[in-house]
């Protein structure tokens, strides 16, 4: 099947406006402007598009919460992409900007937003000028702009970039990092799309959700519902990464198993033998071969006690050290916690102290019980999901693999502290 | 001083939002681009520019990790040790690259050229091990490829008096 997002793969060249135009480019826009907006939400609504951040809040429904009438609105697009084993939204800012750029301007338009901001993490510096250089052509073109096409909708498009903080991908941290403030969320209510950005009603989309949009408008609602399984419908990104042969972004129908996805990525490295995969980059539980048959939706995982989330799947194989892969994942959420939150800034250093003494061969059985407890107490009780998401690697990782967790343990008790396999993941 | 030397930058830069606060983030990147870092007078002066408290500029220096409150070599390496990449062998990477560095990471070469960092994901986890050279991807390294990089890098720093280390809306728009 042709790419329906990753276009620019079968499209040379697609990232200009002219080639962009002559594949049917700007002709969601067209049919948009000719509709009333909430003829346009509709569509959206109708076509099941869910959130391709992760967490996967029908785009519709998010859209139809912004109050109707005048009033400033604003669009916020995240490109703050910055989860662990995610790059799916830096391809498509580079390579196929102009859809993205298209399916914003309809956001603008249907919920009445007069400007676009586009966030993006400020290491996508490359990204965003491949972007600068979309919206550039947009505007010489007449989509951006005064009036865009003779309909009295106008609308401005900015790119701006943040300077390195993970959580400014939650939306209440990117709408505050935008106005000029530490990166740090609030507690909702309010919802963005009542009072966001400049306290005004405000969109917040990711970068992968907006690209299905023009292709929505273009070929309908039941055309994309067509595609993928009932609760979740279409096609979606997957960023395959770590012990695969082919590492890289895939576009799949939604409802691909997990095992599926590995021999698209060209199976196993070096042949040998998988043990677990983190379906959703650092921030989800990580599933073993039990789960590998389950389907790739946003309910799929859900037996298996994990989530789709962005569908950033890291898989590792029989070398893996899962104290050592625990240990990564910790250090990442430890690093990137924005410090507002008690349990989350205080837990997730304590945790990170007590699994390196583990992991060095320096702990006792007593620290994995501490280790756990302070999991514990952490979940569901920090403002945004980082809180939740940092405590996943070493709760799934205790529950699937406990033994590897008591070998090292015992490792130190006798006296003999066994460096485990952390070096043996180096390709061979 | 940057409200003199980038006066039109600026000017188009606050176009975009409508508080002056939202542009602390793009200035802050334009006096990093400038000074090659932020001390604590570029800090003040994009203070003084917006009319913000200076410690609120000097906590979000603090806050973000592409703010460099200290000097840093010319060409800043960062490496990405995050699982995604440790699977692929970003570790001993990073290894190899302080060892040809003679420096330790987070440390700068005597000659003022190369300052060596660990990061968390750069979004290019499938090409791994990389590592970004101020902000500019360089993917599916080895060693050879990184004495090549070296060795490009030391050609270009006799030639180039300022390398941006960051976003540099100076040249943009």
């Amino acid at each position: 099947m042709a790419h329906l997002l990753l276009r620019h793969r079968d499209i040379p060249d697609l990232h200009k406006i002219d080639v962009y135009q002559a594949h049917g480019g700007y002709d969601g826009l067209r049919k948009a402007i000719a509709m009333d907006p909430q003829e346009v939400i509709g569509v959206v609504r109708s076509s099941g598009l869910r959130g391709r951040g992760g967490a996967g809040f029908p785009t519709g429904v998010k859209w139809s919460f912004i109050p109707k009438g005048p009033g400033d609105k604003y669009v916020v697009i995240n490109t703050d992409e910055s989860e662990t084993g995610t790059f799916k939204d830096r391809e498509l800012s580079e390579k196929n900007p102009h859809q993205v750029i298209e399916g914003a301007i309809i956001a603008a338009y249907a919920i009445g937003a007069k400007t676009i901001y586009n966030y993006f993490r400020g290491e996508f510096m490359d990204a965003g000028y491949a972007m600068e250089d979309a919206v550039r052509e947009a505007y010489a073109a007449g989509f951006l702009g005064e009036d865009i096409l003779g309909s009295g909708f106008s609308c401005d498009f900015y790119c701006h970039y943040g300077a390195g903080a993970y959580i400014c991908g939650e939306e209440t941290a990117l709408i505050n990092s935008l106005q000029g403030e530490l990166g740090q969320p609030w507690s909702k209510p309010p919802f963005p799309a009542v009072e966001g950005l400049y306290r005004k009603p405000t969109v917040v989309n990711n970068t992968e959700t907006l690209a299905n949009v023009p292709l929505i408008l273009v070929n309908g609602a039941e055309w994309y519902t067509a595609m993928g399984t009932e609760k979740s419908p279409g096609v979606k990104i997957v960023c395959m990464s770590g012990h695969v042969e082919k590492p890289g972004n895939y576009e799949v129908e939604m409802g691909v198993t997990y095992r599926q996805l590995i021999e698209m990525a060209g199976g196993m490295r070096g042949g040998k033998k998988f043990k677990a995969l983190l379906p959703s980059g650092g921030s989800g539980p990580v599933i073993t071969e039990k789960a590998l048959d389950a389907p790739m939706t946003y309910e799929g995982l859900t037996p298996h006690g994990s989530v789709m989330g962005s569908a950033s799947v890291i898989v590792m194989d029989e070398t893996t050290d899962m104290v050592w892969a625990a240990l990564k994942m910790l250090h990442f959420f430890k690093h990137e916690s924005c410090g507002k939150c008690t349990p989350c800034r205080e837990g997730t250093f304590w945790m990170e102290k007590l699994l390196h003494r583990i992991y060095e061969g320096h702990g006792t059985l007593q620290d994995v019980q501490t280790l756990e407890s302070v999991a514990n107490q952490i979940g569901g009780r920090t403002l945004c999901a980082l809180g939740d998401f940092a405590i996943n690697p070493v709760l799934s990782t205790l529950k699937h693999f406990p033994e590897e967790y008591r070998a090292k343990v015992q490792g130190s008790a006798n006296g003999q502290v066994k460096k485990a396999a952390a070096r043996t993941a180096v390709p061979s | 001083m940057i409200a003199e030397k980038y006066s039109k930058e600026i000017e188009g830069i606050l176009a975009r939002f409508p508080t002056k606060k939202s542009a602390v983030l793009p200035l802050m990147h334009l006096a990093q681009h400038e000074y090659g870092y932020l001390s604590e007078a570029a800090k003040r002066e994009v203070a003084e520019i917006l009319d913000l408290d200076p410690t609120h500029v000097l906590s979000l220096a603090g806050f973000y990790s592409l703010y460099y409150e200290e000097p840093v070599g010319k060409y800043v390496l960062e490496i990405c040790n995050d699982l995604a990449c440790a699977l692929r062998g970003a570790d001993d990477f990073v290894e190899m690259a302080s060892g040809k560095l003679g420096i330790p990471v987070d440390a700068t070469t005597e000659d003022g050229l190369f300052t060596l960092k660990t990061v968390m994901c750069l979004g290019a986890c499938d090409r791994a091990p990389m590592l970004q050279c101020n902000l500019r991807f360089e993917e599916n390294l080895d060693e050879e490829k990184f004495d090549q990089l070296l060795a490009r890098l030391r050609d270009e720093a006799d030639e180039t008096a300022v390398v941006p280390k960051i976003i540099s809306y100076a040249t943009r728009d």
